[in-house]
């Protein structure tokens, strides 16, 4: 909060407001909790969705038949091809205005999930999905032939050298690229303000415009997004911990090595 | 040749890399019990062949038969055609396969790498797969290491866990392609004991190999191959005493100097 204070030195002539900036860091609203909370859970399901797919995908890229190729290459060149925001847009308001799909709210018992959350967690994970196709194929690019063939030699089906033997070792390989993505995901749920959803960026801005405290309320909403990317980056690090085992001979970074890049090594 | 019945035959096996023929018409019999040793110089094909005998190879033409059904191929209207690999990889199961370079599975222990075949191809309930799995690495001496993940094993070690990972399967035929060469010289001889126990026990192997310590002691034949053909063969002793060809003389002074 040092460089703020430099920033914002009294003869500027702007009045920051740290009461404000204190009272929204530490006693943030309801609604921007709630927020923050779509944030968080929209993230998270779109990854879990666009990694299953990308696998789906980076599967049939590689499958026997010439049409499935060329089906999971095709999406990829699409969905990378494309930004986001022109995704998101053609699918929550494109889609509708030509009367071919409009998203409604469905309620799953007690839980009531808005059509604009269903077409977000549908963009955002059918995006993810080509990016994690790409992390998969490197991943499985770098598994020595001789894992497949020695799997090949004792009998076992592409489909079981697949699921015994090359993705668990790509699983190691894919975390450090994962969590990366994850990150990103976080941080292009902002996105979704374009098409109406109160995630934590568009409730900013409608606590904006009814305050006025712009760089208050956004250095919030920074604040949030560090927050957010830090617990994330110690959760990566556990998991990398966890998936190495008595193969890894280069050990994970440190919070310490990833906050600062100091290595020790 | 032995008046055992045949087990495993190459008939007039073509193979181009490229369009460059790197098995130019390669065939053998292999008898039921017998062992088989190929040797010749690098780039005459042998690694190649071998890999052919159990279709990690396509073959360009001629037929690779166990016990009599081909090997990786059935017959289309216009000649031999590609199996389905659910098809290949059942004929697969009957041929054992050991590696230069060992190939075992980093992310499982010793056990599971014995063990993960029988327990995901023929589908043993586990407890079962595990008994096979630890009978066999105490057959290779390794007993004791079943924990131990493949990082943690020496190179002699590693490719001992692998000869009792392709025994898991219970196969008719073992391939060996150069099972000492990426080894230290001190883990030569435990590996070679293993292979000469499956010998007593009457597997039938092929073995492309330059040692010819377990040539002499083990062989029935040896097959001396070279630019993609067969160049002699013979029974072992003959073969290593008084080889007809010049070329085969030559190369065994090289590779016993």
């Amino acid at each position: 909060m040092a460089f703020g204070a430099v920033l914002l030195a009294a003869d500027t002539g702007l009045n920051f407001d740290w009461g404000f900036l204190s009272q929204s860091v530490f006693r943030p609203s309801q609604v921007f909790l709630h927020g923050l909370a779509r944030t968080v859970y929209i993230s998270v399901l779109a990854q879990v969705i666009g990694t299953v797919g990308g696998l789906v995908i980076e599967i049939a890229r590689r499958s026997r038949w010439g049409p499935v190729r060329w089906l999971g290459s095709t999406y990829v060149w699409l969905v990378r091809g494309t930004p986001l925001l022109v995704q998101l847009v053609i699918v929550y308001n494109g889609l509708a205005a030509l009367n071919l799909y409009r998203f409604s709210d469905v309620s799953i018992g007690p839980v009531v999930v808005l059509g604009v959350v269903q077409a977000a967690v549908l963009t955002l994970a059918a995006n993810e999905a080509a990016y994690m196709a790409e992390i998969i194929r490197a991943a499985l690019d770098a598994i020595d032939v001789g894992q497949s063939e020695a799997a090949t030699a004792l009998g076992m089906t592409p489909a079981k050298t697949m699921r015994f033997v090359l993705l668990p070792q790509a699983a190691r390989i894919v975390v450090p690229p994962l969590g990366n993505e994850f990150n990103l995901m976080m941080k292009s749920t902002s996105l979704l303000s374009v098409i109406g959803l109160q995630e934590m960026f568009l409730t900013a801005q409608a606590i904006n415009s009814a305050t006025f405290k712009t760089f208050e309320i956004f250095l919030t909403v920074a604040i949030y997004y560090l927050l957010l990317t830090t617990v994330w980056a110690v959760v990566q690090g556990w998991i990398e911990r966890r998936f190495a085992g008595p193969v890894a001979r280069v050990p994970s970074p440190s919070m310490r090595e990833r906050l600062f890049m100091v290595a020790a090594r | 040749m032995s008046a055992a019945p045949v087990l495993l035959e190459a008939r007039d096996v073509v193979k181009r890399f490229g369009g460059r023929p790197v098995l130019d018409g390669v065939s053998l019999r292999v008898a039921r019990g017998e062992t088989v040793v190929i040797i010749g110089p690098s780039g005459s094909g042998k690694t190649t062949f071998l890999r052919c005998l159990n279709h990690l190879e396509r073959i360009d033409s001629g037929a690779v038969l166990l016990d009599g059904t081909s090997v990786g191929y059935r017959e289309g209207r216009r000649g031999p055609v590609e199996q389905s690999p659910r098809e290949i990889a059942l004929t697969r199961r009957r041929i054992g396969f050991v590696f230069q370079r060992f190939n075992l599975f980093p992310h499982l222990s010793a056990l599971d790498n014995v063990a993960v075949a029988p327990r995901r191809v023929l589908g043993l309930p586990q407890p079962e797969a595990e008994a096979r799995a630890r009978q066999l690495l105490a057959r290779v001496g390794l007993a004791d290491k079943e924990a131990s993940r493949p990082a943690q094993l020496s190179g002699g070690q590693q490719q001992r866990v692998a000869i009792a990972r392709a025994l898991a399967m219970r196969p008719e035929v073992m391939l060996f392609d150069e099972p000492t060469s990426a080894l230290d010289p001190e883990m030569v001889a435990e590996v070679i004991e293993v292979m000469r126990e499956l010998v007593d026990e009457g597997m039938t192997m092929v073995v492309v190999t330059h040692e010819m310590g377990f040539a002499r002691a083990a062989a029935d034949r040896i097959v001396m191959m070279e630019d993609g053909r067969i160049l002699e063969e013979g029974p072992a002793a003959a073969m290593i005493s008084a080889p007809k060809h010049d070329r085969t003389r030559r190369f065994l002074t090289q590779i016993t100097h």
